[in-house]
């Protein structure tokens, strides 16, 4: 079943995220980054951070999570089964460190049909709990097969 | 320790050190772990199998991630890199090695464009039209 076009544009409450050292560490370390500044609260000091800095790909942490409420939404239609990530884009603001209290609010940014497929691009804006802009998060999704069906050619 | 690139010493078609990891099972648990993405497709190989996938398949996200590493790692300083996008164009799967590289395209003051991809053994591109905006 084709995804619901009259969401485009909906916007879903934010969640919220603590980020917390342990975190950035363990997300670090899952990438195989080892610079000491992802490690090590004086190597980050040293190089100018007020504490651990996030690797740039650690705001799809926040991503995924507020993609899960705007996913979630039984009106989109999205059977998450048939979903493969085609693209990803972050644009970063502002430096993310530990100990950052953040908001994450996803929306419905475009829905497409490409051939038989659907692309969804869910947009997600992290912010500070104040307001300030910190990263803008776009994954767009290819939804596999559900585009609706062309009238046949005459 | 790092520390941030001088600009000045930036030249379009300047190679950025390659970044390579081979890909163990292990790895992508880590990663679901991490992330918070516990797609089975991504260690469970019935599920991906029974999705018409050879086996598990490593998230897009990890391979972006090591691109990264090679990005942030040239550019010294997680807080120079200003947009990073990227097409993911084919599957790696546990066992293959992922191999990032990356280019200076263009220069201008302290702004530095990067394009870059990510490929399997064979050349296959996982990650395509990769380009990082960096204010140095």
């Amino acid at each position: 079943m084709p995804l619901n076009q009259a969401l485009v544009g909906k916007e879903y409450p934010p969640v919220r995220y603590e980020v917390g050292r342990e975190k950035l560490r363990e997300f670090a370390v899952a990438l195989g980054e080892t610079d000491p500044i992802y490690h090590e609260e004086e190597a980050a000091r040293a190089a100018g951070h007020p504490d651990l800095p996030a690797v740039p790909t650690f705001p799809i942490v926040l991503s995924f999570r507020a993609g899960q409420v705007v996913y979630g939404d039984p009106a989109l239609g999205l059977d998450y089964s048939r979903v493969v990530h085609g693209e990803q884009e972050f644009v970063y603001h502002r430096p993310i460190h530990a100990g950052d209290r953040l908001l994450a609010a996803g929306k419905v940014a475009a829905v497409e049909a490409k051939g038989r497929h659907e692309l969804l691009t869910l947009q997600t804006e992290v912010t500070t709990e104040a307001g300030e802009p910190v990263c803008t998060v776009r994954a767009t999704l290819l939804s596999r097969g559900t585009a609706a069906p062309r009238e046949a050619a005459g | 320790m790092s520390q941030r690139r001088d600009p000045g010493q930036a030249r379009p078609g300047e190679q950025l050190p390659q970044v390579a990891e081979t890909i163990e099972r292990l790895d992508l648990i880590r990663y679901a772990g991490a992330s918070g993405d516990f797609n089975p497709i991504h260690w469970n190989d019935e599920v991906a199998r029974a999705v018409g996938l050879p086996g598990v398949i490593a998230h897009g996200m990890y391979s972006m991630g090591v691109a990264a590493r090679m990005i942030a790692g040239w550019a010294g300083d997680p807080g120079a890199v200003r947009r990073l996008r990227v097409r993911f164009s084919a599957m790696i799967e546990p066992g293959q090695t992922l191999t990032a590289k990356g280019e200076v395209a263009e220069v201008d003051g302290n702004r530095v464009v990067v394009r870059f991809h990510a490929e399997d053994e064979k050349g296959n591109k996982v990650l395509s039209k990769g380009e990082a905006d960096l204010d140095l």
